[in-house]
């Protein structure tokens, strides 16, 4: 009895958040790293990129709700995903059109489009924050629990509740089919292989015939399907905000730098290192500890080793270690 | 050319005298941040007394109070400090209703009150480190400090037989003060406070947070932050997490969009607000509804008594200036006088006029003590179906 609510403890505060946050992170970190594997530069507007696609989402679902349009008991939000990528698409190939191209003709080193992409962000925050403001934005709907503490207390008899939203079922979810997706593309079509024989050896790709104007088209279609659906579910399961979408962009870069840059397999296991990593570390131990020791060695103080302001520190902290010791990340992605 | 000079010497002076004739009084409320909800009633309260002290025609011979509104921002102490010296350098104001949160209230009293030798009314900042301040006499305020609201809230647990509790506040001047307030007279009524955190506003997740909380433990959680920011995403987690069902909540959680938003999952939950009833506050009610306003959004009331007093503390000074203002507040808000409600701003006038005393009593019973704070009155609300319901008032 005493580990099963220590389990379910761990689960409610530990486990579920940290799987919920690490597949979202790894979406967005798996775009981060096809763009650093084609592209060859770190797009620092990537998390306003993402602030910009959930943001036509969300305008899209506010459309279908006036519309009497719903799901039922999911989020309308689905709905407008495959609108909202429409539009992020649009939105990023005519920035490559209009900018990258520009820097990929001259043959631009890579921090000269590390800082190109700085200002395409920038724009990018002033355009999301003209439309739809810099406030908070709900549009979650539908039903809010797959489990209820209270119902999961009755159920079981334990003392410990366990919480289970359907956001969070719905990112776990959507998070393997969309990675499925993508693995299935990059091994089994030709323009799979074709993005992957590019980002090997772009000028053997070249030599080879394959369209580096076609690669990066593709390339840039994938990331904003990526994109829309990792900070939609984002802000279904937390809070819409388009600063805090800014904000994301360091464990995002974590979690594709711990994983090896450019690899995508190591974006996502990346991305679960970084959320358990930031969920455990700040969280406080106490109960489950309480529930497992023996009453004599059960803790007083509350066993957290991190006070939960820092918890962006962690990502810090992560990013440090991993450059000093392994640059090449955990999957041999690129050094950076 | 003698008639020519004269006559433009008396146009000069008509002139000067058309000048005077306009005092301005700075309305500095926290229009953008986490405020700003209710900052708009708030201000409309301020200007609904200067223009009732304008229609009355008997303030100081004709001269008309005109507002200038800035914005506080609420958590920038440097933008405040900045509009407040806008207001005070370029617009000329003799007097501040103002500011609403208790750090960038600080910050105007010390940067611009203090140096300038401008009074302040504050309707809202409520932070007991404000008690202490070095103000020279020039900072009074129509709301209660908070070492008050955490002896009530501390009383109303204690009734209740609510031993143990987690208390989360806003990581600023007002959350540390009324969490410390509230800690001491709550451990000192034999209760436990498990854990005392603060977090941060403006963030997409308190997840983190709550699970401490929760680990730590506790029969309810206390949210001492603000309904349009951190303290509702504190109740957002806990609530998705099922860390804790019931919520104590201080008086910057108190806001419809909140109950709007979660009620269902808040049943039960109780807090306090500064609030007052009687005559003062019903014909205020009227008042208010009529000028289009909503009485009972947070500090409304506390804003019309902040400017209806720095209007009377002008009349009873004898001249639209700082001096005379700074002087007469505390003559006016208190005993002994004929007693002054809502609406009879005029009749005060009249009063002051003709030699007699008066005391203010407005929309909130305003009484002012020690440094010039209101004594205060609370109410104790609970949350019943989605609907705050008055229990009683301490």
């Amino acid at each position: 009895m005493e580990f099963l609510n220590a389990l379910v403890t761990l689960a409610n505060f530990v486990l579920i958040p940290g799987i919920t946050y690490g597949s979202q992170l790894a979406l967005g970190a798996l775009g981060v790293t096809l763009i650093y594997g084609i592209l060859r530069f770190s797009n620092f507007a990537h998390g306003d990129t993402m602030a910009f696609g959930t943001m036509s989402v969300i305008l899209f679902t506010w459309l279908f709700q006036s519309w009497g349009i719903s799901l039922g008991p999911l989020p309308t939000a689905l709905l407008a995903i495959p609108f909202g990528i429409a539009v992020t698409a649009l939105l990023v190939l005519g920035t490559d059109r209009v900018v990258y191209r520009f820097y990929r003709a001259q043959k631009a080193k890579p921090i000269i489009f590390v800082m190109v992409s700085i200002g395409v962000m920038f724009i990018y925050n002033g355009v999301t924050r003209f439309i739809l403001g810099a406030d908070e934005q709900r549009f979650a709907d539908g039903e809010r629990f797959i489990i209820r503490a209270r119902e999961f207390k009755e159920m079981t008899g334990l003392d410990e509740g366990l919480t289970l939203k359907t956001t969070q079922g719905l990112t776990v979810i959507t998070a393997v089919i969309v990675v499925a997706l993508l693995f299935w593309f990059l091994n089994n079509t030709r323009t799979g292989k074709s993005m992957r024989a590019y980002s090997d050896n772009e000028d053997l790709a070249l030599l080879s015939g394959i369209n580096p104007e076609h690669v990066v088209r593709v390339t840039w279609l994938i990331v904003s399907a990526l994109i829309v659906v990792a900070g939609t579910l984002y802000g279904l399961d937390k809070t819409y905000k388009p600063f805090t979408y800014f904000q994301l962009l360091l464990p995002i870069f974590a979690a594709a730098i711990v994983g090896g840059l450019g690899s995508p397999l190591g974006a996502i296991a990346g991305g679960f290192v970084v959320a358990f990593s930031e969920v455990g570390i700040t969280y406080a131990w106490k109960k489950v500890l309480g529930y497992v020791m023996p009453e004599s060695l059960e803790p007083g103080g509350l066993v957290q080793l991190l006070a939960t302001d820092y918890k962006f520190a962690v990502s810090f902290m992560i990013l440090v270690i991993v450059l000093l010791f392994k640059p090449t990340g955990l999957f041999k992605g690129k050094s950076v | 050319m003698k008639k020519l000079l004269l006559a433009s010497t008396a146009t000069l002076l008509t002139a000067t005298a058309a000048l005077a004739e306009e005092a301005k009084v700075g309305v500095i409320l926290g229009f953008t941040g986490p405020l700003e909800s209710i900052t708009p009633i708030m201000a409309d309260g301020a200007e609904l007394a200067l223009s009732e002290a304008n229609a009355s025609g008997t303030f100081l011979d004709g001269v008309t109070l005109t507002p200038v509104r800035g914005d506080s921002t609420c958590i920038d102490a440097a933008a405040a400090t900045a509009a407040a010296e806008r207001l005070v350098t370029t617009d000329g104001v003799v007097a501040i209703m103002g500011a609403d949160c208790s750090g960038v209230t600080g910050a105007v009293l010390s940067n611009v009150a203090v140096p300038n030798g401008i009074p302040m009314i504050s309707p809202s900042a409520t932070s007991p480190a404000l008690s202490a301040a070095e103000d020279n006499g020039l900072f009074f305020r129509t709301a209660p400090s908070d070492a008050r609201q955490g002896e009530v809230l501390a009383e109303i647990l204690n009734e209740k037989g609510i031993t143990d509790v987690a208390v989360t506040y806003t990581n600023n001047d007002y959350g540390k003060g009324l969490a410390d307030s509230f800690e001491a007279a709550f451990t000192a009524n034999g209760g436990t406070v498990t854990l005392s955190a603060p977090h941060e506003d403006g963030k997409a997740d308190y997840s983190a947070e709550i699970g401490a909380l929760a680990s730590a433990g506790g029969d309810v959680l206390a949210v001492f932050g603000y309904t349009d920011q951190g303290g509702k995403g504190i109740i957002q987690a806990s609530i998705d997490t099922g860390a804790f069902d019931t919520y104590v909540m201080g008086d910057g959680m108190y806001g419809d969009q909140l109950l709007a938003d979660l009620g269902a999952d808040m049943e039960g939950s109780f807090g306090t607000v500064p609030w007052s009833e009687g005559e003062g506050t019903d014909i205020f009610n009227k008042l208010a509804t009529d000028a289009g306003i909503n009485p009972d959004s947070s500090y409304t009331r506390e804003s019309y008594d902040a400017a209806a007093l720095i209007a009377l503390a002008m009349m009873a000074g004898g001249e639209a200036s700082s001096k005379a203002v700074a002087d007469n507040v505390l003559n006016v808000a208190n005993a002994p006088g004929e007693p002054i409600l809502p609406g009879e701003l005029g009749k005060a006038f009249e009063i002051i006029a003709n030699g007699g005393e008066i005391d203010y009593v407005g929309a909130t019973g305003v009484e002012l003590i020690g440094p010039g704070e209101a004594a205060g009155s609370y109410r104790h609300f609970t949350v019943e179906g989605s609907k705050y319901e008055t229990v009683e008032f301490k």
